[in-house]
């Protein structure tokens, strides 16, 4: 039964934020993953019956977003930065490096134990913190491929990691889900307002007020 | 050069993010005991242009939008962030959502909507919660709801999560996905502004743009004014990335020199030189060192050949090889492309063919003459702007540096070493 009454009544109180029910596809799909892990059938078949279309119509909305999975991806998905920027800083040496350390090839490749995915992904609007790498969308800034290593090693083991700019620790990849979709889960308060790059402007200017 | 916080001012302090660390919302209760249309007056004598990219001028955007035509109107954010290089809006909106929320509150007010979308990407979790957050504080504070600030004006404002598109960024493609489709650019006229979201009249602005309007609202026109130059005038994020000192955001006035921006930023990584850079994101035609001085505001970057677009200085030095950076931008773009309309689908496909044969060094000159061709037959004639901005990396860097695409095949291979252009080179590495 992988569709519950909760899951139908979230469904419902997503549907109810927009003027129009359609609106709330990608919501819908985000609370299909954080449900199953993945857009499984049953998924889009719950999405197109809750807005009343058609699988075909919901399946051709989902295969259009990268964060939609077709296959199942670990508790712990981890995105490298391989966008120019990232990937001349290192992010490539990083993807290489993660490739080899997890035996994993290919987009969104699963470890062997199902606790780690790998992706290489596009500009993750941090690139005054590159080489960026994310886990569950969360930052984990200024990487080298010895850190990216030690991190994915921590997430096999079970070892709770903290990303430099988000909560105190990273959730699971069907908590994340469920807050992309829409419902907040009380840890916005958890970690910094910003990282030293974020702030680096500020303090200069500061700097520059105590020269008057 | 003198920094001037503005966004950024509260962004160190205790606890930014909630209603306590962040204030009163000020400019947002001078705003609502204002006539709409004296707000709209307001944001157009500021002279306040989009921070997204095109630099639009953004009371002129609003005061676009139809009156009294009894159809709900709206207001939606584009959160989206994914140009390559550009990383303002999210640090914005992590340290500091309820300037945008206020934003918000003054946007929609002045146009009349009472229902506004804040579009995110996906991708980034915390800041999703942060908004999250801070809307459900406003709300619970009476600042979002049927009586805003007690002035009888109701507004409900969505937090929406994309998932996963570039194409999205561009704001007739958001419209779509918002209404629950692929996200695909949509033919104008008709304008947003005539019909936008649900064929309703909908402005649609950067995080950048909206969180710049409650100082102005509450310092006023000229304060405003004071920064900035006379037709871009403001304060704006500059941010630095790639091999710089001191990467970050820079919030400065519209006009200061990326020579300037170095200049407190600790200048070029150490014992390197500048080679080339982006001044708004890889959809900017790049710059040289020649263009050190070249105030960045709308007019004098595009007077040098380029673009402002969103202020992503990212900086590469002599280490960089230029076809390597030019090739994984073309695969992005590549990637990104919705595939709507042929030149862009199509041409991108072929020119990352081409690049990557260049970069193998197994290349030649028809190569060069035949990407060209393509960037000619893209520019202009793509349904959107993504097919305009894939040809940009290409045709400055080869006017800039045709003699390293050159190089790739006289040495049968790519000149550089790629661990000397990385973070975690050695210096002696980086010296060669
Ligand atoms: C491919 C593409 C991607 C874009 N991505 C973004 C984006 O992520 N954020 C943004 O604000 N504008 C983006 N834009 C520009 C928007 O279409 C639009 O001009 C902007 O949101 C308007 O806001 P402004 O007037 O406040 O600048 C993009 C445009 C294109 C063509
Ligand atoms: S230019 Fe590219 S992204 Fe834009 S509509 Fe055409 S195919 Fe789609
Ligand atoms: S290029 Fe990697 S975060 Fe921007």
């Amino acid at each position: 039964m992988p569709f519950d009454e909760q899951t139908r009544e979230r469904a419902r109180t997503l549907i109810a934020r927009y003027p129009k029910p359609r609106s709330a596809l990608l919501p819908l799909l985000h609370l299909v993953q954080s449900e199953e892990g993945y857009v499984t059938p049953a998924g889009i078949g719950f999405c197109a019956e809750q807005l009343g279309l058609t699988k075909a119509e919901v399946g051709a909305v989902a295969t259009f977003y990268t964060m939609y999975k077709r296959r199942p991806v670990g508790d712990y998905h981890v995105g490298v930065c391989t966008n120019t920027l990232c990937a001349v800083m290192g992010g490539d040496a990083v993807y290489a490096a993660l490739k080899e350390h997890l035996g994993v090839d290919g987009q969104n490749a699963v470890t062997d134990d199902g606790r780690v995915s790998l992706e290489h992904i596009e500009c993750n609007a941090a690139c005054d913190y590159a080489p960026v790498v994310m886990v569950n969308w969360e930052f984990f800034d200024n990487q080298t491929p010895e850190s990216a290593k030690a991190l994915v090693d921590d997430l096999r083991a079970g070892t709770a990691v903290k990303p430099t700019r988000g909560a105190d620790s990273v959730c699971t990849w069907r908590e994340a889900e469920r807050v992309l979709a829409g419902f907040y889960d009380g840890r916005a308060d958890e970690g910094a307002a910003a990282g030293p790059a974020t702030l680096e402007g500020l303090r200069l200017a500061g700097q520059q007020e105590g020269t008057d | 050069m003198r920094l001037t916080p503005v966004l950024s001012a509260n962004w160190g302090s205790d606890r930014p993010w909630t209603l306590d660390g962040y204030g009163d919302y000020a400019g947002a209760r001078k705003a609502l005991a204002m006539d709409p249309d004296a707000v709209i007056q307001t944001v157009k004598d500021s002279g306040l242009r989009g921070r997204g990219g095109a630099g639009f001028p953004t009371g002129n955007k609003w005061g676009f939008i139809p009156q009294g035509d009894g159809k709900p109107h709206y207001l939606v954010v584009n959160a989206d962030e994914s140009e390559p290089g550009t990383c303002k809006d999210i640090p914005i909106m992590l340290a500091n959502p309820h300037v945008l929320i206020e934003g918000v509150v003054i946007a929609s007010y002045a146009i009349r909507a009472n229902h506004a979308f804040i579009y995110v990407r996906g991708e980034v979790l915390h800041v999703v919660r942060r908004l999250q957050a801070a809307v459900q504080e406003a709300y619970a504070a009476g600042i979002l709801g049927g009586n805003v600030l007690g002035s009888g004006y109701a507004l409900d404002v969505v937090v929406h999560a994309g998932a996963g598109a570039y194409i999205c960024g561009e704001e007739t493609a958001l419209l779509d996905s918002l209404e629950g489709y692929r996200g695909q650019p949509r033919l104008r006229p008709p304008f947003p502004a005539v019909a936008g979201l649900y064929a309703s009249p909908t402005v649609i602005n950067n995080v950048e743009s909206i969180a710049s309007v409650p100082a102005i609202l509450d310092k006023g026109v000229e304060w405003f004014r004071t920064f900035g130059t006379e037709k871009s005038p403001g304060f704006t994020l500059y941010s630095l990335s790639g091999h710089v000192t001191r990467p970050g955001q820079y919030e400065a006035p519209l006009g200061v020199t990326l020579r300037e921006l170095l200049d407190v930023a600790g200048g070029v990584r150490e014992g390197h030189q500048l080679k080339f850079w982006t001044p708004g994101g890889s959809s900017t035609p790049i710059l040289t060192a020649e263009h050190l001085d070249v105030p960045l505001d709308y007019e004098a970057i595009g007077e040098a050949g380029s673009m402002l677009g969103t202020k992503a200085l990212q900086i590469f030095d002599e280490t960089t090889c230029v076809v390597r950076a030019v090739l994984r931008w073309t695969e992005f773009y590549a990637h990104e492309s919705c595939g709507k309309c042929t030149p862009c689908r199509e041409g991108t496909y072929w020119m990352v063919q081409i690049l990557q044969r260049l970069e193998a060094g197994s290349g030649d000159a028809q190569d060069i003459d035949t990407l060209l061709d393509a960037c000619d037959n893209i520019l202009g004639r793509s349904f959107c702007a993504l097919g305009d901005g894939a040809t940009s990396p290409i045709t400055s860097s080869v006017q800039y540096f045709k003699d390293e695409y050159v190089a790739h095949w006289e040495q049968g291979g790519c000149p550089f070493d790629p661990t000397a252009a990385t973070l975690f080179a050695t210096a002696t590495q980086g010296a060669r």
